[in-house]
């Protein structure tokens, strides 16, 4: 099934001179096996090609249910010399919600896996 | 987890952050400390430029009307403040604390951390971390600042002093320092530095984990937003914590904003580093309890890095900025227009040019706004010169637009300014020396 990012994860963008950092986060841990499997640093890098220099590096963080996506922009686009309006890149983590993937695993209905998500530590 | 030891809140996240939250936490927290994180990569560099013309112009500007709401409540409730608000001059910052407080009869002790400043010790041939290239190529070099951790901080914590001051100090660093000192823990034990530093970490952007930059009214909306409650957290000795925020306050505590702030600006969990630990948030886990209480544990440590980051300032010319507004029907067919004539009058007179089309693809780029007509569509154009008039250039034909540009633009905003650039480097740990200026309390000036 096709999901756009956006409906099922949120993300957070944060910067560091021409990097950016996305987290992705989906809202029911129960997806975190088929975002991982379907986000790859290419497909965000490929995606985010207007900004993006790539390659980008992906971290995972299985205790969190959580993806790290570090995103090296162009040498001179920096946050104090960059001439994008958004010279921080804050604003990327809204353009990674808009990747729409293929997902092949099947994800258990939301009502079940809440459950499954309060479970002390979560994903283990 | 262990009985709370203690309470340690953050009450700014950045140099523009709100007063209020601050006051609040500190009047009903029952904190030991409270720490303000007001210095970004460049603001430092701005401040040592801005003290070349004004002697009183090297520390954070909005220092003084913090303070002045907070000294009282400080004073009353026996609570500590940690800052590195004094950005490029710590010294006196303190001075301007320490007369703020006899002017308010509340006397208050102020110690100042130095040592941060290593613009006469860097190597100026080392590479940028950013593009590889040595650092005296990019520009005038203006300052160059290290990341000064716990053991630069504590011994200010080890005097009388109720309010800290120091400069760049690293954002973690200002809350580990006071949990190292209310604690008793060893700066060596770096299961607890991390621990610590996570606790930093989370902290450090005041209302980030407390729900702003979070709230999106149709998938995740945050509760009384206008009156968001900044973060405090409770930690034991053995490093586990929970946090949390005033009751009574707006936004939210919970799982989902704990993991956003944990993720935030990481480009290595397995090895975050600051000047007083590696961390490892590998095995760290997050427990909602409910009732805006999130704990988090689980943070190991490696030793701390043998070199300091720096964060280096210099002169990066000018930049020039223009917007103009179209509306209506073709309103971006016309909005394209404007660029394309701009972009055909400055071409070959700037160092680098950019056109956006704000409302269209400014932020993300024409593929992904593809398909989208907006009602109206603003013109940004944006130039780099090495001087100032070359860059005026953008604004003098951003506003030409009007009388010999397409139809119906309005909503002229032009504007340039001097852009003060950051580098990265490195320095070797022994090479920078901190100290400590005690400014007591009392009655005088």
């Amino acid at each position: 099934m096709r999901v756009r990012l956006y409906d099922v994860a949120h993300a957070r963008a944060g910067d560091k001179g021409n990097l950016n950092t996305i987290s992705l986060i989906p809202y029911d841990p129960a997806w975190y096996p088929a975002l991982c499997a379907a986000v790859t640093p290419e497909a965000v890098a490929a995606h985010l090609a207007d900004r993006v220099a790539g390659p980008v590096v992906r971290h995972r963080l299985n205790n969190l249910a959580a993806l790290i996506f570090v995103c090296p922009r162009a040498p001179e686009d920096t946050v104090t010399t960059s001439l994008h309006l958004d010279a921080h890149g804050k604003s990327l983590s809204s353009a990674l919600l808009e990747l729409e993937v293929e997902v092949e695993v099947e994800v258990e209905p939301e009502a079940e896996a809440e459950a499954a998500a309060e479970a002390p530590g979560g994903l283990g | 987890m262990s009985t709370p030891q203690a309470r340690i809140a953050c009450g700014a996240g950045f140099a523009a952050d709100r007063t209020a939250p601050a006051v609040d936490l500190v009047e009903r927290g029952g904190l030991d400390a409270i720490a303000l994180e007001c210095l970004g990569e460049r603001t430092v560099a701005l401040a040592a430029l801005r003290r070349l013309t004004d002697p009183a112009g090297g520390f954070d500007p909005m220092l003084g009307k913090r303070m002045r709401a907070l000294l009282e409540p400080l004073h009353r409730t026996g609570t500590r403040l940690v800052t590195n608000a004094g950005a490029a001059d710590p010294v006196g910052a303190a001075r301007m604390v320490r007369a703020l407080g006899a002017e308010l009869g509340t006397p208050t002790t102020v110690a100042a951390v130095t040592g941060d400043d290593v613009l006469d010790r860097i190597d100026r041939t080392a590479p940028a971390w950013e593009d590889g290239l040595p650092l005296e190529a990019h520009g005038e070099l203006v300052s160059a600042n290290a990341y000064i951790g716990v053991d630069a901080l504590l011994p200010a914590l080890e005097t009388p002093a109720s309010v800290v001051v120091a400069g760049r100090a690293a954002d973690p660093s200002l809350f580990l320092a006071p949990l190292v000192h209310t604690l008793g823990w060893d700066t060596a034990d770096w299961t607890r530095m991390a621990a610590g530093t996570l606790v930093g970490h989370l902290l450090e952007c005041a209302g980030q984990v407390t729900g702003g930059y979070f709230a999106d009214p149709a998938r995740k909306p945050v509760p009384g937003l206008a009156d968001l409650g900044y973060p405090l957290a409770e930690v034991g000795a053995d490093g586990t914590a929970v946090v949390t925020k005033l009751p009574g306050t707006g936004g939210r505590v919970d799982r989902m904003t704990v993991v956003e702030q944990l993720t935030y600006e990481v480009t290595d969990p397995r090895g975050y580093l600051t000047p007083d630990v590696t961390l490892d948030m590998g095995a760290v886990t997050v427990t909602d309890t409910g009732g805006d209480r999130v704990a988090v544990r689980g943070a190991r440590g490696r030793p701390r890095p043998p070199d300091l980051k720096v964060s280096v300032g210099y002169r990066a010319g000018f930049r020039g900025e223009g917007e103009i507004g179209y509306a209506g029907a073709g309103a971006l067919a016309r909005a394209r227009l404007a660029a394309e004539v701009v972009r055909e009058r400055l071409s070959g007179v700037l160092d680098r040019l950019r056109v956006d089309l704000v409302g269209h693809s400014a932020l993300h780029g024409e593929a992904l706004a593809a398909g989208a007509e907006p009602y109206e569509c603003r013109l940004r154009v944006a130039g780099l010169a090495a001087d100032r008039a070359t860059a005026e250039a953008v604004g003098e034909e951003v506003s030409a637009l009007y009388t010999a540009g397409p139809a119906g633009g309005g909503g002229l905003r032009t504007a340039t300014e001097e852009v003060i650039g950051v580098l990265s480097t490195t320095i070797p740990r022994e090479r920078v020396e901190t100290g400590v200026v005690v400014l007591e309390g009392g009655a005088g000036r």
